[in-house]
């Protein structure tokens, strides 16, 4: 601070002991305390509900089973069976041994596309030449099923994981890529300004300001882009299935079907749309909240 | 055409200084003059109110000096990079309030282990000690206004431009924060260039009120206000002077309906 004017500081205290009180108060009566919702809150807004809809869903099944309204265990098992397919397979100590090699190949290809998109993003969203070029082409991708994909990808890499991996990356690049473009783009123009005025220009600028201010952004492309990913990977396995590869949820649907079970195929379902909503509800969601809850714009419903 | 953030050695005598500064824009006519001939000196530890109506390119003035914006003609000096607080109080959301002062700081290259206890001072200053660690949402607009300011005062600048820093506020806490802005630019001995359209709001915190015509925005004139302080808006020579600027400011205003 500059030199001290002791004629002014007096002058200045004495005006402002009364104000300093006063402020005190008015701070209190704006400031809200907001507290966490207790267990049971939680449990009737947020758990309760899902439970319910599972539970009726099983019910109207049964009932189509019971009241022989479907009377093809071909075309529709009961619960039971499918029930019995889990059993089996959890006793046989193979369950895991299917979700691991999914997922592991999931999130390992989900990984790679994070490191390829989010520096692609930056590009794109900064580069007014890239953007130009390629801007259009990469929201165009994510409208391309990455079924498509696939059969490129066996004919250019063969039946192995790096086909796996490559129809994957085509699917999470491009939306992990658009999601940090849009997060950009979103950034409040006040922002950049504070921020130059306090000296983050450059690359200062962009890692302490424009990436964070973006995060919501690109958290969104993000789970979109684990969505991509996970579904990629679903059609990759089912198409392309071979002895080396092992046996993920894909290829257990694609064996199900072969095998003319209609419970097994009802066991892949059910586990690749676990797996999808367990890995969102896991890391993506409460990731996503903590950072709208951290700059309060989660609003409290 | 230049804005120079001098080295804080090499010109003592203003904090600011401002010669024969235009500026124009290309508009949908061609080029639209903004800023016509602007010289103004704000002296160290002055305290300086830039007041005019809307379209007197007081905002964009702001931006030149703050060094935002380059001006087509003449040029600006200042000791140092000004520190500049908006309407809004732009502070960053993902930051807790004592971050975001940090993040000033630590973007002037203060050491890590000092920021903390300069953020706490800082707060201090503001009347906000305790709220370091929290979100900018869990703040009332005024608080957040006292946390922008201190994040300001954080660059240490010679400087302090404020744009309309008070207009979104609510009319009790605008008058709380008048007297929390004089006590601590009497305590900082900082320079401010102060940028409002509320004249009472300009003669109740200023040393020298000066008016900008609009269209182009051209210095129309200056007082000097010697009321001493602490002053209150409700003062009987804060309104007396604030009637005599008001004529002044309505006749200016009334020229641009007479064509």
């Amino acid at each position: 601070m500059a030199s001290t004017d002791t004629a002014k500081t007096v002058l200045g205290k004495a005006g402002s002991i009364e104000a300093g009180s006063v402020e005190a108060g008015l701070d209190a009566l704006e400031t809200t305390v907001t507290s966490r919702a207790s267990f049971r809150q939680t449990f009737t807004a947020k758990i309760l509900p899902p439970l319910v809809a599972t539970a009726v869903v099983l019910l109207v099944w049964q009932a189509l089973i019971s009241f022989k309204i479907v009377d093809d265990p071909t075309k529709l098992p009961s619960p039971a069976d499918v029930g019995n397919e889990f059993k089996d397979a959890w006793l046989q100590g193979t369950l895991f041994d299917y979700i691991w090699t999914s997922v592991s190949r999931g999130l390992l290809g989900f990984l790679f596309a994070l490191a390829i998109g989010t520096p692609l993003g930056l590009v794109v969203a900064r580069v007014r030449f890239v953007r130009a070029a390629i801007g259009p082409v990469l929201s165009g991708l994510q409208s391309l099923p990455s079924v498509a994909w696939v059969p490129p990808a066996v004919i250019w890499l063969g039946l192995n994981n790096s086909m796996m991996y490559a129809v994957i990356l085509l699917g999470a690049v491009p939306s992990i890529a658009n999601g940090l473009v849009s997060g950009i783009d979103q950034v409040p123009p006040l922002f950049l300004r504070a921020g130059r005025t306090l000296g983050a220009t450059g690359l200062k600028g962009a890692w302490h300001i424009v990436l964070p201010a973006a995060l919501p952004g690109y958290l969104a492309g993000l789970k979109q882009g684990w969505a991509f990913s996970w579904r990629s990977l679903m059609a990759a396995e089912i198409i392309a299935s071979s002895p080396d590869l092992g046996i993920g949820l894909g290829a257990l649907l694609e064996n199900g079907r072969n095998a003319s079970s209609m419970a097994a195929v009802f066991e892949a379902i059910f586990l690749i749309l676990f797996v999808g909503i367990a890995i969102d509800l896991l890391i993506f969601s409460p990731l996503e909240r903590w950072v709208l809850r951290s700059r309060g714009l989660l609003v409290k419903g | 055409m230049s804005t120079t953030f001098a080295k804080a050695a090499e010109a003592v005598e203003h904090a600011a200084r401002l010669e024969h500064v235009s500026k124009s824009f290309a508009g949908p006519g061609g080029q639209q003059l903004v800023l016509d001939d602007i010289s103004l000196d704000v002296a160290p530890g002055e305290f300086v109110t830039l007041l005019g109506a809307s379209g007197c390119g007081k905002s964009t003035l702001l931006n030149l000096v703050a060094g935002l914006d380059k001006p087509s003609a003449g040029s600006i000096t200042t000791q140092g990079r000004p520190a500049l607080m908006f309407q809004e109080h732009a502070l960053f959301p993902w930051l807790t309030a004592g971050k975001n002062i940090e993040l000033a700081l630590k973007l002037r290259g203060v050491a890590k282990p000092e920021r903390r206890e300069r953020a706490e001072r800082l707060l201090e200053l503001v009347r906000l000690q305790g709220a370091y660690g929290k979100r900018v949402h869990e703040l009332s607009g005024g608080m957040r206004q006292r946390v922008a300011m201190a994040r300001a005062l954080a660059q240490d600048s010679q400087l302090l431009l404020m744009d309309e820093p008070f207009a979104a506020l609510d009319a009790i806490t605008r008058d709380l924060l008048h007297d929390e802005l004089t006590r601590i630019w009497a305590e900082t001995g900082v320079s401010v260039l102060f940028v409002t359209h509320n004249v009472r709001e300009a003669v109740r915190l200023a040393q020298r009120v000066v008016l900008l015509s609009s269209r182009p925005g051209r210095i129309a004139r200056e007082w000097r206000v010697d009321i001493p302080q602490p002053r209150r808006i409700e003062d009987a020579p804060v309104a007396e002077l604030s009637l005599e600027i008001t004529e002044v400011l309505r006749g200016e205003i009334r020229r641009h309906g007479q064509h």
